[in-house]
């Protein structure tokens, strides 16, 4: 029986890690479940945990590029708290004061800043760490000291607030989402585009002649692909929005408010660009010579520039893209809050790190998926939500995470061994 | 008389204050197999690695068909068809045979992509050829054994039509079946006109492989010598003690 079902992932091509981590995500989420009256699994919660995992979980896509060369990058929640304010006072202070309060451009040009403000800053690192040579953990720890006062500086301590209302909407929240409609528009394409993907793979493989899985393999795995992503969209849209934003959207819309209509929230932004961002690093992982020069990099530094490839320059755009993508974090994360205090992003390193970690990058380098540090964001964030609806303390909330980042790379270790990987 | 594919003259290079290379001279003529030898820290992998791009010599020219050539990198070595297969094989254990075969040289499709399909089905004709045993092509070469390795290494050389091949000792990890299949290999890459550089400290290696042999000791080139003019012991004397046969 267990030879059978062995034999049966092995055709489903599926590895044990994905598994596992699927696994310890719906146990965590009947757990919580169970404390809760099932109100853990309600759609209301998995919206929110859904938001509250991008900003993490974009940044954490970065971090497995870092991580997978060998290095670490300590500094991404002090940067992500400077972009922000950087961009708050943008919005709120220097642009009003040039083009008019409200000008259609102010989101526009504050996403723009965020993004390259994020690239800059990360190259310099990654030129100190690739040309100079210089550590990357102390030129990180430099990062995240340097950052947090340079935030400061930016206004003085001043929280900045109320952002431009175009850009509030890439944090969520009742009006930052597609809508229903155009949310089962978003699922289905979604569907579309990944059976085609599969099915593609699948025809270029037997062109050249190798081995396919058998149909009914690729059958559930495209079932479970397609079911997956409407099953998501579904949940979104069964999540009404409430009386007030109700009233708010209909009077912006023009439409006339009765006490009958129910509007559902569908899925919010920061969780298309998360995905987006998702699928486009996954393209660079595997897809790009780029991508590949960072695994092989991690695998053998010294093999890897025998084989022509300048791995000074890589550590620089290694670092370069985790900016960026600190840049559209932050973008994520001040957009939620509505707001930008002194305080945006601490500790986010950490949870930024533990979430590659939980999803199977090693730090000794060469080995990380991107869907996997997704999946370690969501992790982390579902505990974390769970343990907060339950009534677990912020104390004790932090020693669970705590093991719970030491017993799952410790799971990883004993599988790797295994495995013989 | 053809010109020689490869004139390395009078390079030098230091470390830190230590001459690891003193204005040696080698060559090396289409078609031929010429030996470096001598013990470990004589300075023959440096020499080496200078021809395959990996350090920058201090002094000395490299010509490649009487033409002077600037190798400055890995990559420019390879634009002049060098080919090294290193000592330590220089693969990245994390990635499978293709990855590894192709690295730093991948074939993209139309859209700039990288293809794998594609790497994969090359590498499985290379293979064929080479090692028709090989069949684990999905794994990361961690999981290969010494040999298995050893073949994607010298996969790497052969697939991209080497002109000058360095083969840093390739035989010291490999069991005598997989020794017969390289020194085949050899002859037969020496029929098709490469000149190959062979690294070694084995002194019947040399003998059996070699056309010439050049001994080096403390970073100087003791001297140049036919494989046919010397015996072993002859080889041995100049590994050993540094003096060219006939010297006293």
């Amino acid at each position: 029986m267990d030879d059978q079902a062995k034999s049966m992932m092995d055709k489903l091509g599926l590895d044990a890690r994905l598994l596992g981590m699927i696994g310890a995500l719906v146990v965590i989420w009947i757990v919580f479940g169970f404390f809760t009256d099932w109100r853990f699994l309600s759609p209301r919660n998995f919206f929110n945990v859904s938001v509250q995992t991008a900003s993490v979980a974009v940044m954490a896509t970065g971090m497995v590029f870092v991580i997978v060369t060998r290095n670490i990058d300590l500094s991404v929640g002090s940067m992500l708290g400077f972009i922000g304010m950087t961009v708050a006072a943008l919005q709120v202070q220097w642009l009003p004061s040039v083009l008019g309060l409200g000008h259609p451009m102010i989101w526009v040009i504050a996403v723009f800043a965020a993004i390259l403000m994020g690239a800059v800053l990360g190259a310099a690192q990654g030129w100190v760490i690739g040309y100079l040579t210089v550590p990357a953990f102390i030129v990180t720890l430099g990062g995240f000291l340097i950052y947090r006062g340079a935030m400061w500086w930016v206004t003085k301590g001043q929280t900045q607030a109320p952002l431009d209302p175009v850009f509030r909407l890439l944090g969520g929240g009742a009006e930052g989402t597609l809508g229903e409609t155009l949310s089962w528009v978003f699922g289905t394409v979604a569907a579309v585009v990944a059976l085609a993907i599969m099915l593609m793979s699948r025809r270029r493989k037997a062109t050249h002649g190798f081995t396919v899985k058998p149909v009914w393999a690729e059958g559930i795995l495209m079932a479970m692909a397609a079911g997956l992503i409407m099953a998501f969209v579904w949940i979104m849209n069964s999540y009404p929005i409430p009386r007030g934003a109700m009233r708010r959207m209909t009077e912006a819309r023009g439409i006339e408010y009765t006490d009958g209509m129910v509007w559902n929230h569908g899925v919010a932004i920061p969780v298309v660009i998360l995905l987006a961002v998702t699928i486009v690093m996954t393209i660079i992982a595997t897809r790009t010579r780029f991508g590949r020069y960072v695994y092989a990099t991690g695998g053998n530094p010294e093999a890897a520039s025998l084989s022509g490839i300048d791995t000074r320059l890589l550590t620089v755009k290694v670092f370069a893209l985790m900016g960026a993508l600190t840049g559209i974090a932050s973008i994520i994360a001040s957009a939620r809050l509505n707001a930008v205090d002194v305080g945006l992003g601490t500790l986010d390193e950490l949870r930024v790190i533990a979430a590659a970690v939980i999803g199977g990058t090693a730090l000794s380098g060469g080995a990380g998926t991107i869907y996997g540090a997704v999946i370690g964001a969501l992790i982390m964030q579902s505990l974390q939500s769970g343990m907060a609806s339950v009534g677990v303390d912020a104390p004790l909330q932090n020693i669970v995470v705590g093991f719970v980042l030491v017993l799952a790379v410790w799971i990883d270790i004993v599988y790797r061994r295994r495995a013989g990987v | 008389m053809t010109t020689p594919l490869v004139e390395m003259k009078d390079i030098s290079i230091s470390f830190g204050g230590i001459k690891a290379v003193d204005h040696v001279s080698v060559d090396l003529k289409p078609g031929e197999v010429v030996g470096l030898l001598g013990h470990n820290g004589a300075g023959k992998s440096t020499l080496i690695k200078i021809l395959s791009g990996a350090y920058a010599m201090d002094t000395g020219e490299i010509l490649i068909n009487g033409e002077k050539a600037t190798i400055n990198n890995p990559r420019d070595a390879r634009t002049y068809n060098i080919e090294t297969i290193y000592q330590t094989l220089a693969l990245a254990d994390n990635l499978d045979a293709a990855s590894n075969l192709f690295l730093g040289r991948e074939l993209v499709g139309p859209t700039g992509f990288v293809d794998d399909d594609a790497m994969e089905a090359e590498t499985r004709k290379i293979m064929a050829r080479l090692n028709p045993n090989f069949k684990k092509f999905k794994d990361p070469v961690s999981a290969l054994s010494g040999g298995q390795r050893q073949s994607v290494a010298i996969a790497r050389a052969v697939y991209f039509n080497a002109r000058i091949l360095i083969m840093d000792e390739p035989t010291a990890a490999l069991g005598p079946h997989e020794t017969q299949m390289v020194s085949e290999l050899i002859q037969q890459l020496k029929a098709e006109g490469i000149g190959i550089f062979l690294i070694s400290h084995d002194i019947h290696d040399v003998m059996e492989l070699c056309d010439r042999v050049s001994v080096m000791k403390n970073g100087k080139l003791v001297g140049t010598v036919d494989v046919a003019d010397v015996t072993d012991d002859d080889l041995l004397g100049m590994i050993i003690l540094g003096k060219k046969p006939g010297e006293s």
